[in-house]
């Protein structure tokens, strides 16, 4: 895939790019319920599979920045693609999209939140909500588990069901998962690295 | 000055929550309820409650809620920057390393072995969140009153519809929800 940097484009495309990574966060923000994850799987699709402006490589290294750092996962994760797009300006406008729709709705929801609490009509959206995010993660990870099977490296099949493991059935800490195999992989690289000049 | 308090309060919650989302709870239950008494721990569960029911970070619906409690509209948007801020520093640090020596066969290398992790994290957060909507007690357990039947059935329609009709998440997503709406209508408004 074709990089593409900010010096390349001219400034209204980067006007465009501004205000499509503005609405972009502002509607996926105002859509995730479920945690950070689904943020980062709708912003895939969207930047990824849609507008082409990402590759899923990059995409999955801006996801392990964004989760191995500090804070909300879906902010992070909106900080790394407007970073990624635009640079600063783009951070300042991607934050800005994530940030607006939960304060919002925040603000809305402590002032009627009784009402809110005991209506049963917004439990049932809700509900039914929860099994379409499961589905929509179920289908990235579908794609994304499949390359990674695709390229047949052993070793990368193991990490990724390792790495399944220890989170799902053991309850590890991501971060420290992160941390294991970034050291697995410096590791790796350096003794293949060897080899290759060795031989 | 119940600005600055609500701010740098809320600054230590976005330096030191790493793994977003649950992690991030003792943290603000820490700030909010045992250091500065801003929350009951009642009003303290409700707002998690709250931050479960609605979109968004539980940290910026945390900072939100808070704020808005503590010192109206200005108070939150405090207490949602101090919240962000941290985030913003350190994340944009490393995406600019990143982009910078994305081309190091050493990083490339790591980063390499990180992608099969990222992927099963994804997978994992998926996973929690289909058990939670497929067993009414949220554990597995293959009873008939604690399996729900329609969360399935709408589960297998959203990943048609998403497969082969390629409609946006978004919509599918929303779709769920409306039928479910739709079921409770039926047969509990509507007495038949």
């Amino acid at each position: 895939m074709k990089e593409t940097t900010v010096k390349e484009r001219k400034p209204e495309n980067q006007k465009h790019i501004l205000t499509t990574l503005f609405f972009a966060t502002l509607y996926l923000s105002t859509f995730t319920f479920g945690g950070g994850y689904v943020i980062v799987t709708l912003l895939k699709d969207k930047f990824v599979d849609h507008y082409h402006w990402i590759d899923e490589e990059e995409m999955l290294d801006l996801v392990a920045i964004a989760q191995s750092s500090p804070g909300a996962i879906a902010v992070n994760g909106a900080i790394v693609i407007g970073y990624k797009l635009c640079k600063i300006p783009g951070v300042l406008v991607s934050v800005l999209g994530a940030v607006i729709p939960p304060m919002v709705i925040l603000s809305l929801v402590s002032v009627f939140y009784d009402a809110f609490r005991t209506n049963p009509y917004i439990a049932a959206l809700l509900g039914g909500m929860k099994a379409g995010v499961g589905a929509v993660i179920a289908s990235v990870v579908y794609d994304m588990g499949g390359n990674v099977v695709k390229t047949k490296d052993w070793v990368n099949i193991v990490i990724m069901l390792v790495s399944f493991c220890a989170s799902y059935f053991f309850g590890m800490n991501v971060v420290l998962i992160i941390i294991a195999v970034a050291v697995f992989g410096l590791l790796r690289t350096v003794l293949e690295e060897k080899r290759r000049t060795k031989g | 000055m119940i600005y600055l308090k609500l701010f740098l309060s809320f600054l230590q919650i976005g330096c030191f929550s790493f793994g977003g989302g649950y992690a991030a709870m003792p943290l603000i239950q820490e700030q909010v309820v045992t250091l500065n008494h801003w929350l009951t721990m009642n009003a303290f569960t409700d707002l998690v409650t709250i931050a479960e029911m609605t979109p968004g970070p539980i940290a910026v619906n945390a900072a939100t809620f808070v704020g808005t409690q503590i010192a109206g509209t200005p108070g939150a948007v405090a207490a949602t920057l101090g919240c962000i801020l941290p985030s913003c520093i350190f994340v944009t640090l490393l995406a600019f390393i990143y982009t910078k020596y994305r081309n190091l066969s050493l990083l490339q290398g790591t980063l390499a072995s990180l992608r099969p992790a990222v992927v099963a994290m994804i997978a994992k957060a998926g996973l929690t969140i289909i058990i939670s909507a497929f067993f009414v007690n949220g554990l597995i357990s293959f009873t008939r009153e604690n399996v729900s039947v329609r969360m399935v059935l709408y589960f297998i329609l959203a990943v048609v519809l998403l497969r082969k009709v390629k409609l946006n998440p978004i919509l599918v997503m929303v779709l769920c929800g409306l039928l479910e709406v739709s079921y409770y209508t039926v047969t509990h408004v509507i007495h038949i």
